[in-house]
This record gives C-alpha cells, sequence and structure tokens, in this order.
C-alpha cells in the first residue's frame, strides 16, 4: 500500500517560475531560516538534525547530524559548508531538479546548516555539464542577497554568510569528497588519504562539512517540523524523512518521486513508474546509482534467523524489501543515491556491465594501481566476452580482478566499480558463461533492441 | 599571439578572487571564463592564467588536462554531447549518436567538416529520467527521437544557438508534449507524486501532484 502523501521536499516543483525568489517565498520559502536565525540557537539546531536521522543523500547514508557532531573548530579556525552538486553517479538525477527548480530550497537549508556549525562561508560544487542548474542558482543567490538573507548581515543578525557557486569541469570524481576539495583549491580532482577526514582539515585546511544538496535541502523541512516528526515520516527506524526517488530505463514513466524513505523497489515501479515499459518482465534493476550492486526479482532474502535484520521479509522477493540504507546493506547492496536503473528482460546483463565498466574505466584518476589497471582490464575482457572471444576462465578472471580492486585503493570509487561488477556476475552467472562461449547475439544487445523503440517513438 | 582576457571579464576574475582565501582556488573559474571567451585553452591562455594566479604553467596545464571539458585543441562553433551511459543506452542513446553521425558526417570525436559542430561522448550528465538526451554547449535536450534531434540540429543551424536553447532546451522537469509518444503517461495511482517530467505548465496544479 503506498499511502497517500503530500510533498515537502518538491512541494515547490509545480509553481511558476518557482526558481524565482518572489514566488518561492510566496509558497513559504525564507519562513524557516528567518525564524531559525534570529530566534533559535545553533545547538537547538544541530539537535534536531541529529534527531532527524536524516542519512546522507550522496550515496554513503552518513548520519549528517553525527558528521556535523565531528566538527571540533579550534582558535582561530574558520569553519566551511561544502555542498556537493557534482551528482555524476550513472543513473542518479534527483539533485539537478532542486537546482533547477528550487534554488531557493537550498539556499534556505544552507543558510541554516552554516548558522547551526558556525560557517560563514558555504560553496556549491556543480558539475561543470550543469553550467544552466549553476546559473539558476546565481540568480538566486543574487535575489537572497537583495532580500538580506545573505550577506553581511542575514535577517539581520551578526552572523555574516557568503554562498559561492563553484563550476566543476567534467570528471565523476570529483563528486567524492576529497577530490572534490581538491578541485574547489584549483587542483586535479584526486582524492586524498583520509584521515584527516574533512570535518578535521578540509578545504583550505579548516574543518569543511560536506552535504549532498538534497541532504542540505531537507534542513529547512526538519528544523520547521521538528527532527523528531521528520524522522517520522519514514517506515524504517533510524533512517528518517523523506526522499526524492530517480526511475530510469524501462518504466512507462520514468522521472523523480517523492516518498517516504522505506517504499519498496516494487512500490517504486509499478505503483510510481507506472509499471515496466511494454509490459516487458523485470529482469533487474540497479537500486541506487551504478555504484550499488543489482537486485533480481527472482531472488529470495534468506533471512530464517529472527534477529537477522531482514528477517521480517524472509522468503521475499529482494525488491520487496524497504528501501532504507541498513535494509539495503543487509541485503548485500547499498540504496546509494535512491535513483534506479531498471532493465527488462531484452537486456544482456553482459552489455549493460561493459556499458558500466566503459564509465568507470573513463572516469579512474589513476592514483591507484589496482583501479586504474583494474578497470582497464575488466573492460578488455567483457569486450572479448561481448565479442564471443572469451572463454569460461574468464568469467572468473573478472571475479578475480574486481576481488583485487577492493580495499586497496585511496578511495571508495574502486570499491564502488568492483562490487556491482561482482553483483552481476554473482547473480547472473550463466548469462556471463554463455557469452564467453557464443559472445551476445544481436538481438539481446540492448543497444540494438532499443532501436526499435525509438523507432516506434518517432 | 598573447591572450588577454576582455576587460569585462577582468573585472570579473577580480570579483572571483574575493570568493575564496586562497588565489588558487580561482583557477577553474578563471579558465571557464577563457574558453568561453577564446572557445578552448591554448598555450597562450595557460600562460596568461598561470601569470594571473602566480602559478607555473605546468601546474594549469595538469589541471586544464584533468577535465574532460577544457578543449586543448580547437572546436567547432557548437560542442554536442552524446550520453552513452546505461540509463540513455536503454532508450536508444546509440540510435542518437549513429543519427548525429550520419548527419554531420564525423564520427564521435571529430568536428563537422564546415565547422559547425564538434560531435563527443559523454557520459552520465545526470538526466537520465528523460533518456535519450544530448547536451549541446551549456544546454540539455531531453527525452530524444530522431526527429526532435533533427529539428534541434536544424534550428542551431538556422537560427543560432541561443534561440534553439530558446526553443528546445529543457530544464529538470520540462517535458513536452510529444508527437505520436507510444507511451503517453496513463494516470498514476491516486497517492503517487511524480514531481518531474509533468504536464506542460498549463496543466499544472500548484501542489505538483496530478489528480
Ligand atoms: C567515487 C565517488 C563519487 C561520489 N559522487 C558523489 C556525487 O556526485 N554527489 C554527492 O553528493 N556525493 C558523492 N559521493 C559521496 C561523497 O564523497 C560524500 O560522501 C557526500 O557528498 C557526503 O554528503 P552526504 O553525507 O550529505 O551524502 C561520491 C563518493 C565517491 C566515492
Ligand atoms: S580508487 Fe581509483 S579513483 Fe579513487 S583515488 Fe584510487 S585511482 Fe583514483
Ligand atoms: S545515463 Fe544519460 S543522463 Fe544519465
Amino acid at each position: 500500500m503506498t499511502r497517500f502523501f503530500e510533498p515537502l521536499l518538491t512541494s515547490r516543483y509545480g509553481i511558476h517560475e518557482s526558481w524565482k525568489l518572489a514566488n518561492a517565498e510566496k509558497a513559504g520559502a525564507y519562513r524557516v531560516a528567518r525564524e531559525a536565525l534570529t530566534a533559535r540557537k545553533p545547538a537547538e539546531l544541530k539537535e534536531e538534525v541529529k534527531k532527524a536521522n536524516l542519512r546522507g543523500r550522496g550515496g554513503a547514508g552518513f548520519p549528517a547530524g553525527v558528521k556535523w557532531g565531528f566538527l571540533n573548530p579550534q582558535e582561530g579556525d574558520q569553519v566551511y559548508l561544502v555542498i556537493n552538486a557534482d551528482e555524476s553517479e550513472p543513473g542518479t538525477f534527483k539533485d539537478r531538479s532542486i537546482m533547477d527548480l528550487d534554488p531557493h530550497r537550498l539556499l534556505e537549508g544552507a543558510i541554516i546548516s552554516c548558522f547551526a556549525i558556525d560557517a560563514h562561508v558555504a560553496y556549491i560544487y556543480v558539475r561543470g555539464e550543469l553550467a544552466f542548474s549553476a546559473a539558476r542558482l546565481e540568480a538566486a543567490i543574487a535575489e537572497a542577497k537583495q532580500a538580506g538573507y545573505l550577506g553581511q548581515r542575514p535577517f539581520g543578525i551578526e552572523h555574516p554568510i557568503d554562498i559561492h557557486v563553484h563550476l566543476g569541469a567534467g570528471a565523476y570524481i570529483c563528486g567524492e569528497e576529497t577530490a572534490l576539495l581538491n578541485s574547489l583549491e584549483g587542483r586535479r580532482g584526486e582524492p586524498r588519504l583520509k584521515p584527516p577526514f574533512p570535518a578535521v582539515k578540509g578545504v583550505f585546511g579548516m574543518p569543511t562539512i560536506v552535504n549532498n544538496v538534497e541532504s542540505i535541502a531537507s534542513v529547512p523541512d526538519i528544523i520547521e517540523m521538528g527532527g523528531d516528526a521528520w524522522a517520522s515520516l519514514s517506515r524504517l527506524p533510524g533512517d528518517g524523512g523523506v526522499r526524492i526517488y530517480g526511475v530510469s530505463g524501462h518504466v512507462k514513466n520514468p522521472g523523480l518521486y517523492e516518498a517516504p524513505v522505506g517504499i519498496t523497489m516494487r512500490e517504486l515501479i509499478e505503483d510510481y513508474a507506472g509499471g515496466m515499459l511494454r509490459d516487458r518482465p523485470l529482469k533487474a534493476v540497479i537500486p541506487g546509482g551504478s555504484s550499488t550492486p543489482l537486485l533480481d526479482p527472482r531472488r529470495k532474502v534468506h533471512a530464517p534467523n529472527p534477529d537477522h535484520p531482514l528477517h521480517q521479509w524472509d522468503g521475499m522477493s529482494e525488491i520487496d524489501v524497504p528501501m532504507g540504507v541498513d535494509t539495503y546493506r543487509a541485503l548485500g547492496t547499498m540504496l546509494g543515491t535512491c535513483c534506479a536503473i531498471v532493465m527488462d528482460d531484452t537486456v544482456s546483463m553482459v552489455e549493460a556491465c561493459r556499458n558500466l565498466m566503459r564509465f568507470y574505466k573513463h572516469e579512474s584518476c589513476g592514483q591507484c594501481t589496482p583501479c586504474r589497471e583494474g578497470c582497464g582490464w575488466l573492460v578488455d575482457v567483457l569486450d572479448n566476452l561481448c565479442a564471443g572471444r572469451g572463454k569460461h576462465e574468464d568469467v572468473d578472471l573478472l571475479v578475480n580482478i574486481a576481488n583485487n580492486m577492493m580495499g586497496n585503493t585511496i578511495c571508495a570509487f574502486a570499491d564502488g566499480t568492483a562490487m556491482p561488477m561482482l553483483g552481476m556476475v554473482q547473480k547472473f552467472r550463466e548469462e556471463f558463461m554463455d557469452a564467453a562461449l557464443n559472445g551476445i547475439p544481436d538481438s539481446v544487445r540492448h543497444d540494438e533492441s532499443v532501436r526499435s523503440l525509438v523507432e516506434v517513438q518517432a | 599571439m598573447a591572450f588577454a582576457l576582455t576587460p569585462d571579464r577582468e573585472k570579473q576574475v577580480d570579483e572571483i578572487l574575493t570568493r575564496y582565501p586562497e588565489r588558487r582556488a580561482a583557477l577553474l573559474p578563471m579558465l571557464w571564463l577563457c574558453q568561453r571567451q577564446h572557445g578552448w585553452i591554448s598555450p597562450e591562455v595557460i600562460e596568461y592564467v598561470a601569470e594571473r594566479l602566480g602559478l607555473s604553467t605546468a601546474a594549469v596545464k595538469g589541471v586544464v588536462t584533468f577535465y574532460t571539458m577544457f578543449f586543448d585543441e580547437p572546436v567547432g562553433e557548437n560542442i554536442i554531447w552524446v550520453c552513452r551511459t546505461l540509463s540513455c543506452d536503454l532508450r536508444g542513446g546509440k540510435v542518437i549518436q549513429e543519427h548525429l553521425e550520419q548527419k554531420l558526417g564525423c564520427s564521435a570525436g571529430q568536428t563537422s567538416s564546415d565547422g559547425k559542430f564538434t560531435l563527443l561522448k559523454a557520459e552520465c550528465l545526470a538526466a537520465c529520467g528523460q533518456a535519450p538526451m544530448v547536451q549541446i554547449n551549456d544546454r540539455y535536450y531531453e527525452n530524444l527521437d530522431v526527429e526532435l534531434l533533427d529539428r534541434i540540429i536544424e534550428a542551431h543551424l538556422t537560427k543560432g544557438a541561443e534561440a534553439a536553447a530558446e526553443e528546445f532546451a529543457t530544464h529538470a522537469t520540462f517535458r513536452g508534449p510529444r508527437k505520436g509518444a507510444s507511451s503517453a503517461p496513463p494516470p498514476p495511482s491516486k497517492e503517487a507524486v511524480r514531481v518531474a517530467s509533468q504536464p506542460p505548465p498549463s496543466a499544472r496544479s500548484s501542489k505538483g501532484d496530478e489528480s
């Protein structure tokens, strides 16, 4: 059952020219920021965010309140807020909607957050391709400044806040928080070794909070409703609120949908996205961006032990487990960015796998040998499989390469490459074995089968 | 030939420098200004930027080569990035690329002989729900089919990039009515809230849901 749900985060999306201050303000923008800055204490605001159980929306799902708690600025330190608007994880397209359609919600969240963590400057790092979204943000910043919500005395209080947009220039790895900080400082976007974590030593050597766009855009609702009330919108414990779900690929209505945390993948596909395109069977779904191992609807949850976190769903299909950071981890995958890529039975898993591994090969920053070499090698082996030049041992070779990439690198990119690779081989092994002998018949190459699809639509 | 930013853009650099505690942080914004003016990052541009920010040319070059959107050689008047990552490929990204190659008479990575278009393959551009899509210069064109694509290219040739963007470019929700679209959205279940891919503005309610 999908319960009725009044949109919060996206409540202003449908308004005429919703990105303009006057229109957004008529619909409630900046009311919460005004109240928070003039009548509340930073510590109270931080407490609400903690109670809200806001799990980071950028992919890792780390609790935002806990992250903010890591800040411990020393004498003379300047705290920075950095908002991650790099949105480059394949399949993910939610943050762009916030910047395009409700930039003032992001700014309002940033203002409250800056006040709460005692930052005076926030940088919004926008991927270079989204120059249009960046321009929307710039225009919104100018309006907010003009109105006195930003600048020397936001809402009349003595806590200067400036927000700057910083445009990237095309590099997936700059979404990784430490690579992002290097890029922001004018360096090559290569990840840094952690620790030190950004909260201790971030941009310009100063304590820095890095949060995703959607995380920060959730802050006004959290402060308005109170952390507990916002948390209880979710269907799951410890993972609060509402979020923007994306669906792309083979569904009737690809797009973005706001819903409480904890709806199931089946609900997302059938109730929200209108079901499968051309009513074909669902073969597999990548739940939250390409770095998250896929779900196979044929597979059942195996959790007979009552202590298992998924015991409640024992025997049910993987796609009937509520979508949450912890439930998905227990399932052996990740919730990631919560933007699903849906594939029907016409898709060759080997081809889909090759498509994604080509992406990772292109985007590896090259600092670590296992990552740089591993990505290239995976693509070579997959190319051979697709062309029918492979052998059975190649399937184990894929597993081997992927295993050797994990845990041996500076950043999580290599894990994010290896895990989905392993998931595909594990769940669709026969298909890889078959490709090793026969290659991929044209009829199941997804790039061939969609040709007819596009022609039909045209 | 030495390169210099126009006085207007120079003033912008001054303003940009005030945003950061370190000069070096102005590097990406400054490279963007230069590329918008000059079309690409030539060795002269690198020298100019290095001098302005007090960096070595090697440092600037190292940054320029790291990012795919900075061009270290001249490019066509318009840049077309065709997305070929999974979500787009599932909805026909390959067909879009092949059609463009045919129409422009060049393959991905090349510039058409009239110098009007450079065609490049792109990785996921954060528009997966509106696949297939291309980026032309700094705007997105989504929910493509070959016929719509033809009109977009024609518009660039006959009216120029700005007018073409005015007519066809999309932002995050807009999903224009499509002639003969095979999957006209069926009414969503009552509870479901569709927030993107909304009907044209006239049919939109202020809540962003479709009832
Ligand atoms: C390879 C890689 C790419 C990433 N890309 C993004 C991204 O595009 N956007 C994002 O918000 N976080 C991205 N992240 C996660 C960030 O490192 C960081 O965890 C996040 O921005 C923190 O914000 P949150 O706690 O609000 O989610 C990426 C991480 C890795 C390892
Ligand atoms: S794991 Fe890959 S992307 Fe991350 S730092 Fe190493 S080489 Fe770069
Ligand atoms: S896959 Fe093309 S925009 Fe994401």
